[in-house]
């Protein structure tokens, strides 16, 4: 039961296309009967995608309606969390993890590659409005470090040298591997891990399974 | 080395299948329903007997947490939610399972679940987890077709269900309570404790809040034995975990080991030892960036253990071991991470809010040495000013690796300052 | 009751209170910030952490359950240095500019920083610097000031009911925010009060004055029937500012915005001397000659040729002594519902709110009838949003539907539906026979309409059909907007017999029937239905319709001006105050009646408040019990008869714009036409 009140503001310059609603109804659904505000995050991830990488202010309002929550949270909302951009960012938005494990391997030199190659500070757009940088915290694979997330995807192992060709290959539209650039797997030890060995190794599979899942929101 | 046939995590490095035929080629979903069969207390009888404690860095005991649910359901529904927030820098090894091996703890959470009366269960992951929370998904998926998880998990007659919420970048989310507040379309703020989540939890239910390795390993306690995982490590501290060691070693890596290994043998047998040799080690963060860091003449015996660590007034955390050698601006290492904890505040509560601000400003001036030697004092004051004085943990965070750096590296701090007034002069004459 | 032992002394509590306020009961005081009785438990500030026995780490005392046992230290090296620390960090980043902020003296953090704050500052660094936000023309946002507490934001989501405050960002660049609107509450001021520093302002009486300077005088107010307690803060003559006083039963810690802000209407379009028509037009006069033209048209002229009306904000006094003179004057024609409202005079049961407000926390169901308490009476309005958050209320509404801050099931717009509840059918016949504490109210919608007798004879038997009215609780209520109606119903300024009514006095004046008409402070009356023919009198203190129409002007006081007698909604007889004398050469109104009555009649018999209180008391003895409610016996009231098929109306069209005082409130015209309620700014021709 709605316990406050507020402004329901008129016709919005933003709304979900039938194909987010649809999407956004069943994140919904995944929490009980009147605690639809769960799912605020999931919408906002929709909202943003489907707003080329940004949350408005109106497609903010527009998931506080779709909700049936007062607009003031749903900004609340989407400014205490890092990952909804409040404003417009490049086709290519870059992330370099800043924090400790990956600054003791050179995240500086990260930040400062992107910066010098794109000719932007922190928190610009290249003027070819495809490269954004930022400077984030911990991302959660340091083992793996120096690293930078562009967009979903993870790329570790990270020297100057290969960013700055990660970068080059974005912007020629080619495909660059996702994940540790410096061949090995996940975070196994470099060389091989001294763990694991004694048992039996099926073949590899499941990667076919990724492909089939979409990505973002 | 802990042996191979000890180990949980067998897909830890992702090289087998990690779908549902590859995990249960690896044992997973083994008998699962005469895990069941068990009842809620045998289950969380053998969690305590195996002396599990939380991984997710406080080290709980989880039998004892698993057993403040109530017995019986009030009329209000029970619910697990596994946090996978793993945000804590340095930390990187719930990300392993949940790409590398998502059934066993799609099992776990089964299990556990089960174990304290949860019809449905919430893995929180955060939100730059894309691809894990995608493995997640499929492998929910795959769960529900197998009728593993579903109306009739495993044909236990046991109603169960998993679904992936998606956190959206803040730290803060992995404190229980935060987590709560953000799965229910709030911001992470933590509340006040009491009431405790297992009285008022997500929806103000019953709610156990739990780490992803805890839930992963508890199914493979159950089968093998709660003797088995305490013979493993030293009492109090029994089992396996995964260490992430990172920073300056040759070979950073995950490695699942036995509980109480020394630190040197952890980073000399599987991360390539430190950059350089041990002799050019200067510090490492044993636990994550929100214990103190170790000097070097502590590192060479310490074990990796939460009371062997307790009793060098630092702490096992989340065993992310960060290894600093002798190249490292040390204070730039800490002030980065006061840095963190400011970005990272919620800003509900005072102390932190202002005190996370303060704190990071002055170590930024430590670093060049643009300070007064008293200023060390008053640094060290404000953190205990701080710590315990905040909602949650965040405060004690942020005032630990401080004091760590106070205790240990003094000196160098003092030194910055009157070498900075010493070119000050110099520049003047 | 757990008894716990606090700084060496044991005590036992009630269940369900916290520590801090334990502690407070055994005569411990804690300091605290983000702790307001009212609102619900933050826990952030920090400030009232306490030493608990067995735990290591000191506790929030607000937040923390006083369970049996429980050993809490105050008194201890270790609360000391906590709260000193927490001091020392609310000031890090909070500007020292007292000097030049408006709750300088008068600010929980500058108290707070005497007892626990440091003489320097250790902090070296540059201070945070915030961007104010707007909310609207009522409240002024400093909000570098601002130390995070969110007391605005719970007191605007819980209390208020509307979710427009909210905390945007996080660490260190959290911020309170709205998004940029006005405030829509009609009780956004209260949010000045519980910003416990100088984040939030009143924005009228920014810069105008320091607290230290002020003359406190408590009073009652007169803009809606609610009879909230406010203290009425004055420098020299001028009324400063008006701020809720604390009544329980009444107001509680909260006063609506109208009733706080209209002060500024105070000191704009004032009749600060007697006026008499010459020629058509209004010339200055002298109290003789304003007098002197009163008598000449009186004079000769019978009883039933004469009339008066009584305004909605005067005090019983004034009424009386109007009412004593009219019969001097042998004229029975006297009414005091402008509004036309067909309130029954005979029963008291039958135009109180005899739920009282108070009461309202017990009830379980609730009928509105006509009624927009959001309006009418916006305390009343939150007392039924609290119950509401209690749980367990069901509310229903005939009427127009409105946003009342709480669920509400419209059971549609016209008497006919109340008709069909009265016989005891529709859905929301059975929430009512099932609740144990069942209310109706009634709003003057509903009577000031040609069938208004009949609503409220409908509305009585809703009430008997209900069993509303039983041992111990009567659930029938009229919600009054008018400050002074019921004050008039118990002294009786009603017809007399043979007398007109409201409508029978205007249609007489119009007719020539009525010559000359007494209003006393009445403005909401149509003035074009008086027709050019009658003489109009209009005692009273702003140029407002009644002044511009009146043939004399006899300048009056506004409520902050007199001492006066006022009964609220409920029946509730309390005592406006004297703060300021009333400008120029306006006087207390019932002096002006007794001068006049010299002058046109027989004197009336009192010559002092006391003896006026005294026939005022012999009149009837409810006016002899202050401040409480005294249980009105249930009767017959109300008049059967045809019902109009017509949908209730509002008894207000614009909350901000009710009365004079309020009408010239620059600061009401404000939030009139920030709210989209007012006149809309001219449109320019470019407009189509």
């Amino acid at each position: 039961m709605k316990i406050t009140s507020y402004r329901r503001d008129q016709a919005s310059e933003f709304s979900f296309t039938p194909e987010n609603l649809k999407k956004a109804k069943a994140y919904m659904a995944r929490y009980p009967e009147g605690r639809q505000a769960s799912a605020v995050i999931a919408l906002l991830y929709i909202a943003q995608a489907q707003n080329g990488g940004w949350v408005s202010p109106a497609a903010i309002e527009h998931v506080a309606e779709v909700l049936d929550m007062a607009p003031i949270r749903v900004h609340e909302v989407s400014t205490f969390y890092t990952m909804f951009n409040l404003k417009p960012v490049g086709k290519h938005l870059i992330q370099v993890c800043r924090t400790t494990p990956c600054w003791l391997r050179g995240a500086a030199d990260l930040t400062r590659t992107c910066q010098s190659k794109l000719g932007v500070g922190l928190k610009e757009t290249s003027a070819d409005g495809l490269f954004t940088v930022m400077e984030v915290e911990c991302l959660g694979a340091c083992a793996n470090a120096p690293m930078v997330q562009i967009n979903d995807d993870y790329y570790e192992d990270l020297t100057p040298a290969r960013l700055s060709e990660i970068i080059d290959d974005l912007r020629a539209g080619k495909e660059v591997p996702v994940g540790p650039q410096s061949g090995r797997l996940c975070s196994a030890p470099e060389g091989g891990p001294a763990t694991l060995k004694d048992l039996p190794a099926p073949a590899k599979k499941g990667a076919e399974k990724d492909a089939g899942t979409e990505k973002g929101a | 080395m802990l042996q191979d046939k000890d180990r949980v995590f067998t897909n830890l490095y992702g090289l087998h299948d990690w779908g549902l035929k590859g995990a249960q080629q690896r044992g997973v979903w083994d008998g699962t329903k005469k895990l069941l069969e068990l009842g809620r207390d045998s289950i969380v009888q053998q969690i305590k007997d195996s002396q599990l404690r939380g991984r997710g860095g406080a080290g709980f005991p989880a039998g004892l947490k698993w057993s403040f649910m109530p017995k019986e359901s009030d009329g209000r529904p029970h619910y697990l939610v596994v946090n996978a927030d793993e945000s804590e820098p340095g930390s990187c090894k719930d990300r392993e399972i949940l790409r590398n091996d998502p059934h066993r703890l799609l099992e776990g959470c089964l299990v556990a679940g089960f174990a304290m009366g949860a019809k449905a269960c919430y893995i929180y992951i955060r939100g730059e987890y894309v691809l894990e929370s995608q493995r997640l998904e499929s492998a929910i998926a795959e769960a529900y077709e197998a009728g593993l998880i579903g109306k009739n998990a495993c044909g236990s007659g046991w109603p169960y269900d998993i679904y992936v919420h998606r956190g959206a970048g803040a730290y803060i989310c992995g404190e229980e309570t935060a987590l709560l507040e953000s799965m229910e379309g709030k911001k992470g703020q933590p509340r006040l404790k009491p009431p405790f989540p297992a009285a008022m939890g997500l929806y103000g239910c019953p709610t156990t809040v739990t780490n992803v390795e805890t839930v992963a390993v508890s199914p493979e306690i159950l089968r093998r034995s709660a003797d088995w995982w305490a013979g493993l490590g030293r009492p109090n501290n029994t089992g396996t975990k995964i260490f992430s060691i990172s920073g300056h070693v040759n070979t950073p890596c995950n490695v699942e080991e036995e509980m109480g290994i020394p630190l040197k043998e952890l980073i000399d047998t599987h991360a390539g030892g430190v950059r350089g040799g041990w002799d050019n080690l200067l510090a490492v963060i044993p636990g994550g960036s929100s214990v103190p860091c170790l000097p070097r003449t502590i590192c060479d015996s310490v074990l990796m253990d939460f009371d062997s660590l307790r009793d060098v007034k630092s702490g096992l955390g989340t065993a992310a071991v960060i290894v600093m050698d002798k190249s490292t601006d040390i204070v730039a290492a800490i002030a980065n991470l006061s840095h963190f904890y400011m970005h990272e505040s919620c800003g509900q509560c005072t102390p932190c809010r202002e005190g996370t601000g303060w704190m990071w400003r002055v170590m930024t001036r430590l670093v060049r040495g643009d300070a007064h030697v008293e200023e060390i004092d008053t640094l060290l004051e404000v953190t205990y000013e701080v710590e315990g004085h905040t909602i949650c943990a965040l405060g004690d965070a942020a005032a630990w690796p401080i004091q760590g750096l106070i205790r240990h590296f003094r000196p160098e701090l003092e030194k910055r300052i009157l070498d900075a007034k010493k070119s000050d002069q110099v520049a003047a004459e | 009751m757990p008894k716990l032992t606090i700084d060496g002394r044991e005590i036992e509590v009630a269940d369900g209170l916290t520590v801090l306020q334990a502690c407070e009961l055994a005569g411990v005081e804690i300091p605290r910030f983000c702790y307001h009785e009212r609102l619900s438990v933050a826990g952030n500030c920090r400030m009232c952490l306490v030493e608990m026995e067995r735990s290591p780490k000191p506790v929030a005392s607000c937040a923390m359950p006083a369970g049996e046992g429980m050993v809490i230290r105050t008194d201890t090296p270790l609360v000391e240095k906590a709260r000193k620390g927490v001091m020392e960090f609310l000031l890090i980043n909070h500007p020292l500019d007292c000097p030049i902020c408006d709750q300088g003296g008068e600010c929980d953090l500058q108290d707070q920083a005497m007892a626990y704050g440091f003489d320097r500052s250790r902090f070296d660094e540059n201070k945070r610097a915030v961007k104010e936000k707007y909310m609207g023309p009522l409240i002024k946002t400093i909000m570098t000031r601002c130390i995070h507490c969110t007391r605005c934001v719970r007191f605007a989501t819980e209390v208020a009911g509307v979710e427009e405050i909210g905390a945007l960002g996080r660490g260190e660049h959290l911020e309170i925010s709205t998004l940029e609107n006005a405030i829509n509450s009609e009780l956004s001021g209260n949010l000045v009060d519980v910003c416990p520093v100088g984040a939030l302002t009143s924005r009228p009486y920014a810069f105008t004055a320091r607290s230290w300077e002020l003359r406190k005088t408590y009073s009652v107010d007169t803009l809606d029937a609610v009879g909230s307690n406010i203290r009425i803060d004055t420098r020299g003559r001028e009324v400063m500012r008006v701020l809720p006083r604390l009544h329980e039963d009444v107001n509680e810690d909260w006063l609506a915005d109208k009733s706080r802000y209209a002060c500024d209407g105070l000191h704009s379009q004032r009749l600060d001397r007697p006026y008499v028509r010459k020629n058509g037009k209004l010339r200055e006069a002298s109290w003789e000659e304003a007098f002197g033209a009163i008598r000449d048209r009186l004079t000769g002229l019978a009883g039933d040729k004469i009339a008066a009306l009584a305004g909605d904000q005067c005090d019983a006094e004034s009424m009386l002594a109007l009412k004593d003179l009219m019969a001097s004057l042998k004229s029975t024609n006297l009414d005091c519902r402008q509004d036309g409202a067909k309130l029954d005079a005979r029963s008291r049961a039958g135009y109180l709110f005899n739920t009282g407000i108070a009461g309202i926390e017990q009830a379980d169901a609730i009928l509105l009838v006509a009624a927009n308490p959001r309006w009418e009476a916006p305390l009343l309005n939150a007392r039924i949003r609290k119950r509401f958050l209690g749980g367990g209320l069901t509310v229903g509404s005939i009427g127009v539907p409105n946003d009342l801050s709480y669920p509400v099931y419209d059971l549609g717009s016209g008497p006919d539906v109340l008709a069909e509840l009265a016989a005891g059918r529709g859905d929301f016949a059975k929430a009512l026979s099932a609740a144990e504490r069942p209310m109706v109210v009634l709003g003057m919608a509903g009577l000031a309409r040609p069938d208004g007798g009949a609503v409220l004879d409908l509305a009585r038997q809703v009430a008997e059909t209900f069993k509303m009215v039983r041992e111990g609780w009567n659930g029938f209520n009229v919600l009054h907007t008018a400050a002074a109606r019921v004050a008039g119903l118990d002294l009786g300024f009603v017809p007399g017999s043979g007398g007109r009514d409201t409508d029978g006095i205007l249609k007489g004046a119009a007719d020539g029937e009525i010559e000359a008409l007494y209003l006393l402070g009445a403005d909401e009356i149509d003035m074009s239905r008086l027709g050019e023919m009658a003489f109009v009198i209009y005692q009273g203190h702003h140029g407002d319709a009644g002044a511009h129409r009146a043939d004399v002007i006899l300048p009056g006081a506004a409520y902050t001006e007199k001492n006066g007698t006022y009964t609220n909604t409920e029946g509730r007889v309390q005592l406006g105050r004297l703060a300021t004398f009333p400008p120029g050469e306006a006087r207390e109104d019932w002096t002006i009646l007794r001068a006049l009555s010299e002058v046109v009649g027989t004197r009336l018999p009192y010559d002092s408040l006391g003896a006026l209180r005294q026939r005022l008391i012999a009149v009837n003895p409810v006016f002899a019990a202050l401040d409480t409610i005294e249980p009105a016996p249930w009767g017959d009231f109300g008049a059967a008869g045809m019902l109009d098929s017509a949908p209730f109306g509002a008894a207000i069209d614009n909350y901000y714009m009710t009365d004079p005082i309020s009408r010239a409130s620059e600061t009401m015209a404000k939030c009139s036409a920030e709210l989209g309620l007012g006149p809309l700014t001219r449109a320019t021709g470019t407009d189509g």
